[in-house]
């Protein structure tokens, strides 16, 4: 086969025939600002042990979550991980067959997809579970998608107290799709009227669980009003060990539950890759989107997996499909079922009132003048503070601690730059919490 | 005395009245072997002819069905929700879709009657 790269009149054939003038007309859809308006300034080369030198000296200006106290959460946790999760996922029978091109023939990796989607459905309380999507920000777009189609109506009311990086998502897909969003307007604690806002034309509500800014609450009632209205209840998580001690979302009646689950055998990583969760009731299992696998018998008998009701799928269903998806985060979902296998429910809880223990314990040595706003919380709090939390913050990583989030750095403009979001996983050591108090305290006074 | 119509997508299509029950022929059932799932439409859905109107899913294939003519669905057919095999054992009878009343009853006369479609099936082979 002979390799012909493309000239410029093979490209001006391409552009005429689809009717655009240039290559980056294309690319209006993406904000100027994030585009690139020269080639990246890199030197012409250097050799590997000069590219080695310098790319170490850049990494050690970062500060290494696992070197300091850490208390940054937002989405993303720092848990540990055990080494046996790193050492399983690896193997090759895992590593190289990330996908399943010939179902059939790779039961090992059908079989893992089976018992995550298990786990899954009994994590959030729900009857199914898909496969895994890219992560939980893009399940979250993909709930308000399935409920548009399930109740075929196309307006979705957002809480305020969504992460606003998941309501980002729901937005872009929304605005694409010319769907409707009905967005609360943020408030960090006390009552959010989301139930007035159901009229008969919404098609769903979503709420987060525990909320961005720590709260947890129980939804019972909002799933009532949701379906007197026939809308649909979508929680969303982004901490899944919460659900390891809290009251399952299915419990509350929810319709769809998706999150993150990072927290669950996955390291921060730079804020990716990361693993969706996708869970719902077994009546919408035809609206779901992803790729599901199903539990059958061969011709002797024998259980064995298949990937099933794939006519869902983009690459059978082509442009009416329930969604673009047409992988999983397969890796991340592996390290997620191992770490679950090896936790065990019992294990699970365990982890999760370690958790909830170490912000108690948090809670209690920053003292009443940081009480956290939020009268419920798992592992995370917000606090407001005298000085806006962007100076703090820097104030803590000078002393050597990364000491939460900036609230205002995700919530701009809404009048929330005093406010300080703190998480405290099980990694957190006594020490930890003292270097923290102590040095919020230097750092106020 | 009602009259059947056929598409040139193996819809059939019967009035009786002023109410239309739409369904898929016995040429299209076999086409697609065994019926795993429906998805009929729900009372007062307005459909364009040829617009889509529900779905079938065979172990083969999933595909649209088309409304034969334009009007407003009056009734799905729940039965096939639990036995969607209905569609195999008698595609022109328990096996129908959705009943319909229609807005445009001239389009009936665009369509196919019985000796048209089956020397339509034939021209296919």
């Amino acid at each position: 086969m002979r390799y012909l790269p493309l000239n410029q009149h093979d490209r001006q054939d391409m552009l005429a025939k689809i009717g655009v003038g240039s290559i980056d007309d294309l690319f209006v859809d993406v904000p100027q600002a994030a585009r690139l308006k020269e080639p990246v300034a890199l030197p012409k080369h250097a050799s590997e042990m000069n590219v080695e030198r310098h790319l170490t000296s850049l990494a050690a200006q970062n500060t290494a979550a696992s070197s300091v106290p850490f208390f940054v959460g937002g989405g993303a946790y720092k848990h540990h991980v055990p080494a046996s999760v790193d050492y399983i996922i690896q193997r090759s029978e895992f590593l190289t067959s990330y996908t399943p091109y010939q179902p059939e023939i790779t039961q090992g990796t059908l079989q893992y997809l089976f018992e995550f989607q298990t786990q899954v459905a009994e994590l959030t309380g729900m009857e199914v579970a898909n496969a895994s999507m890219y992560d939980g920000s893009t399940s979250a777009g993909e709930a308000v998608l399935m409920a548009h189609r399930v109740t075929r109506r196309s307006k979705a009311i957002i809480s305020g107290r969504l992460h606003p990086h998941y309501r980002g998502v729901i937005e872009n897909l929304s605005e694409m799709g010319g769907f409707e969003l009905d967005c609360v307007p943020i408030t960090v604690a006390g009552e959010e009227d989301l139930g007035g806002k159901i009229d008969d034309q919404t098609s769903c509500v979503v709420v987060q669980y525990p909320d961005f800014f720590g709260s947890v609450n129980d939804f019972t009632a909002l799933a009532q009003t949701a379906h007197d209205h026939g809308a649909l209840l979508i929680v969303v998580f982004t901490e899944a060990v919460a659900l390891g001690l809290l009251k399952a979302p299915g419990d509350m009646g929810a319709d769809i539950v998706v999150g993150e689950g990072q927290s669950i055998g996955n390291g921060l990583n730079f804020g990716g890759p990361y693993v969706g969760l996708f869970a719902t009731r077994q009546k919408f299992l035809r609206q779901m989107p992803g790729r599901l696998c199903g539990e059958t018998v061969d011709q002797d008998g024998q259980r064995g997996y298949v990937l099933t009701l794939s006519t869902r799928e983009q690459h059978i269903r082509r442009d009416k499909a329930t969604s673009n998806i047409c992988t999983n985060s397969g890796l991340c979902a592996l390290a997620f079922t191992i770490h679950m296998t090896l936790l065990g429910g019992t294990g699970l809880a365990q982890l999760a009132t370690l958790n909830h223990e170490r912000m108690l314990m948090l809670v209690e040595k920053l003292g009443p003048n940081l009480a956290p706003v939020n009268e419920t919380f798992f592992n995370e709090v917000t606090v407001r503070l005298p000085r806006p939390a962007k100076e703090v913050v820097e104030a803590l990583a000078a002393r050597g601690v990364l000491g939460g989030i900036d609230v205002s750095r995700l919530c701009p403009d809404v009048g929330l730059e005093n406010y300080l979001l703190i998480a405290a996983t099980e990694t957190v050591t006594e020490a930890d919490l003292d270097a923290f108090a102590l040095g919020l305290q230097e750092v106020l006074s | 005395m009602s009259q059947v119509k056929f598409t040139k997508d193996h819809e059939w299509v019967r009035l009786e009245g002023d109410i239309a029950t739409v369904g898929i022929t016995d040429y299209a059932q076999v086409q697609l072997g065994d019926v795993v799932f429906v998805e009929v439409p729900d009372a007062g859905l307005k459909v364009v002819q040829g617009g889509d109107a529900a779905v079938v899913e065979s172990v083969k294939a999933a595909s649209e069905v088309y409304a034969p003519v334009s009007g407003e669905i009056t009734e799905g057919n729940a039965a096939l929700g639990d036995n969607p095999a209905l569609v195999n054992e008698a595609p022109e009878g328990d096996g129908w879709f959705f009943k319909m009343s229609l807005s445009e009853p001239h389009e009936l006369d665009d369509l196919m009657d019985e000796a048209g479609y089956a020397a339509y099936l034939k021209e296919l082979g």
